[in-house]
């Protein structure tokens, strides 16, 4: 047995060693981390490599995982399972988008997405399984014992059904998951930022195929993340794609064949690696025979507008996050991308504050998880970090008329409880149907539908007459359950959102843009959508006095108001907004004096048969 | 009485104490437990007991309390790898037995 040196008072008993690994389950590489004798180290595996690429090959008997696996890609592409992260916690229905993107077969798997291989079908949950036991068993070779613990990182916007599944394929391997850790949370705590200056942070994670931007605060040694963004079509990928459709044009070849791309890829990576480090590189264009050469200008002026795409990403979250950039106090780089001298630049101008780049960009999040393990462990006594969650896009109620209510808006630090009164439509009304919705816009056909139930039992009242109190209320994990309660009669329902009805990031970017980009029409549907609810309000109460008190007006009050009816009926089918509310007063004036005759009466029927006294 | 590191063992902890900060020194003992009724203590340390002694090596300082000492005189630390595994070694010349893992021992 090797021994670690453990902080003072904290050495274990005999065999009782608490071993703890943090572990990066990236979408193209994951890396494993421990903290040993009070550092935090990527583990190496036995070929020398701490970053495993993020690839599980079936054959008909074995399981490659790692830099093998990944060498068949081309090879034996159905077999051969890459960016598997992509998948988790997906229903097949909502991977149909993916299906040409990916090189292999899905599936459906009782309405999840699986993968047909050699052998047989495998789910996101078994592949990341075998990716996650392959870092643990190069985790136990290195720390000589089977781990305790572990803590797994996943994107901040990961959702529930996202989570519970790399979840369950840490069980799977074996594994003990003390916690789920938000990615950029562990690369704030790799930085130690746990221990420094109170105030927000901003993480900005610029990957191969992805970007995330997070907001962090930190208060009293909590670190609670405020908002979430980015693109998850953008990283370093583009770049150099954006790199070989220069060098194509200056070798003046206007179409490449898959190798050649190949080629060409290789050269702009190699370029923008050089140019990292250096302001000229010389190279040699594939087939050609003279030297040609890039500078760092160049590239930049070719990457420049991807970069700027992140930077207005980055102002988005601000102010999603209601915050300016002199409300963040460190900036920290997440991604191999963030190498580029560029990106390192403008991030800096962006946030007038100068990023943290010291831990290698790949390992700083698999640190942080190491870091983070070691303290739930038990290794550490002095610490007690604890991380919150926000909800990715507002959760609301459908009202009258299609609408969207948003009872918890998005970002809403988790858990929380928040509640909202709503009363009945119709006169003796005693059901009502809840539906639960999630998303941004403002008619519920734009949003997700999560789930509906009924409250029953309402003790009928005139229309308006009920208080019926919805409580939605998301826990720690993110589990939703909303329940609904009509306040004089107690009677109550409520229902548990599943987690298998949680939303990709992709899908959440895509509702967030759309909600953006449809805001004013969005906006004025709802206006329009109101004014024909309210429409359908005055129609049945109007409808519903004459049929009781026609008594009471003369004929030509009663043709003037049925006009007034049959003219609001007949706007209220069309679209304009203006017109519907034109007629909804034009009936409420005609029906004024009505109103107060009939007020009266109910006054003296009331009265009848009392003495004044008795009032 | 004395106990002694090797160098590499010295590396090592240098680098450790370096990257965490902050510590006087390595703690170097034992304690009463374990399958074979003694187990020994590494650990950093940041302040000194009355009962302590330190030993410096360099510019290091191996710091052992006072009942402790009695049971590791004259041992000496190394610092191996086993395969992809580390870390620190005792070697012990007072041991008389030792459990299957080497982790706890006796006198």
């Amino acid at each position: 047995m090797l021994l670690q040196i453990a902080e003072p008072g904290q050495s274990a008993a005999p065999h009782q060693h608490k071993l703890a690994a943090g572990i990066d389950l990236g979408t193209t590489n994951s890396l494993v981390a421990t903290v040993r004798s009070g550092e935090a180290k990527t583990l190496v595996n036995q070929q020398g490599r701490d970053m495993l690429p993020s690839v599980v090959r079936y054959t008909a008997d074995n399981v490659i995982v790692g830099d093998d696996a990944m060498a068949a890609a081309a090879t034996d592409a159905d077999n051969t399972i890459v960016s598997v992260k992509r998948l988790m916690g997906k229903g097949y229905s909502e991977t149909l988008a993916l299906k040409d993107k990916v090189p292999y077969q899905l599936v459906d798997q009782q309405g999840l997405v699986a993968i047909d291989t050699a052998q047989g079908v495998k789910n996101p949950v078994e592949i990341s399984a075998e990716i996650l036991a392959t870092l643990a068993n190069t985790a136990s070779e290195t720390l000589g014992g089977e781990l305790n613990g572990v803590v797994i990182t996943v994107p901040a916007y990961f959702d529930d059904a996202q989570r519970q599944a790399t979840k369950d394929a840490a069980k799977l391997a074996g594994l003990n998951v003390m916690r789920l850790l938000n990615e950029p949370t562990a690369a704030a705590l790799a930085y130690g930022l746990d221990s420094g200056q109170e105030g927000v942070i901003a993480v900005y994670d610029l990957g191969g195929g992805t970007f995330d931007i997070s907001i962090l605060r930190l208060r009293r040694g909590v670190f609670e993340v405020l908002a979430t963004g980015g693109d998850s079509a953008l990283g370093g990928d583009d770049f150099d794609h954006a790199i070989v459709s220069h060098l194509q044009q200056l070798s003046g070849q206007s179409s490449l064949s898959h190798q050649a791309m190949r080629h060409y890829l290789t050269l702009a990576r190699h370029v923008k690696e050089q140019l990292t480090d250096n302001e000229v590189t010389h190279f040699t264009l594939p087939g050609a025979a003279d030297s040609m050469q890039l500078s760092r200008a160049d590239i930049e002026q070719l990457i420049a507008p991807l970069v700027k795409k992140t930077i207005r990403a980055c102002r988005q979250v601000l102010r999603d996050a209601d915050l300016t950039v002199e409300d963040v106090v460190k900036v920290v780089m997440v991604g191999g991308s963030t190498r580029v001298p560029l990106v390192r630049q403008d991030v800096a101008r962006f946030f007038g504050n100068e990023p943290l780049t010291s831990i290698d960009p790949d390992k700083v999040v698999a640190l942080g998880a190491a870091i983070q393990a070691n303290v739930l462990v038990g290794n550490k006594a002095d610490s007690d970090t604890l991380l919150l969650d926000v909800i990715p896009l507002s959760l609301g109620l459908e009202t009258m008329g299609g609408l969207t209510e948003k009872i918890i808006p998005r970002n809403t630090v988790i858990p929380v409880a928040r509640a909202q009164e709503f009363t009945t439509f119709k006169d003796g009304q005693t059901a009502m149907a809840l539906h639960v919705v999630q998303g941004e816009r403002e008619l519920v056909d734009d949003c997700r539908s999560l789930a509906r139930f009924e409250l029953r039992g309402i003790p009928p009242m005139p229309a308006g007459g009920a208080h019926i109190r919805v409580t939605f209320q998301v826990d720690a994990d993110g589990l939703l359950s909303v329940t609904a309660q009509e306040k004089s009669s107690g009677v109550q329902a409520n229902i548990q959102v599943k987690p298998s009805y949680g939303l990709s990031d992709e899908q959440v970017t895509t509702m967030l843009k759309s909600s953006m980009q449809f805001a004013r029409q969005d906006m004025q549907l709802r206006l329009l959508r109101e004014q024909q609810v309210e429409a359908e309000r005055v129609l049945e109460a109007v409808s519903q006095a004459l049929n009781t008190d026609v008594s009471l007006l003369d004929e030509k009050e009663v043709a003037d108001i049925t006009q007034a009816l049959a003219r609001l009926a007949q706007v209220k089918q069309g679209d304009d907004t203006a017109a519907i509310k034109a007629a909804i007063e034009h009936t409420n004036t005609l029906t004024d004096d009505f109103a107060a005759r009939r007020m009266d009466q109910s006054i003296r029927t009331a009265l009848k048969g009392h003495n004044v006294d008795e009032v | 009485m004395a106990i002694s590191m090797t160098t590499a063992a010295a590396d090592r902890v240098r680098s450790f104490l370096q990257n965490r900060g902050k510590g006087l020194g390595l703690r170097v003992g034992i304690k009463t437990t374990g399958c074979s009724g003694l187990a020994y203590v590494l650990e950093f340390v940041d302040t000194l007991n009355d009962d302590d002694e330190v030993f410096e090596q360099d510019d290091l300082k191996l710091i052992v309390d006072g009942k402790s000492l009695v049971y590791i005189d004259g041992t000496q630390l190394d610092f191996v790898k086993e395969g992809l595994n580390e870390g620190f070694q005792f070697n012990n010349p007072n041991v008389n037995g030792e459990c299957g893992c080497g982790e706890s021992f006796t006198v």
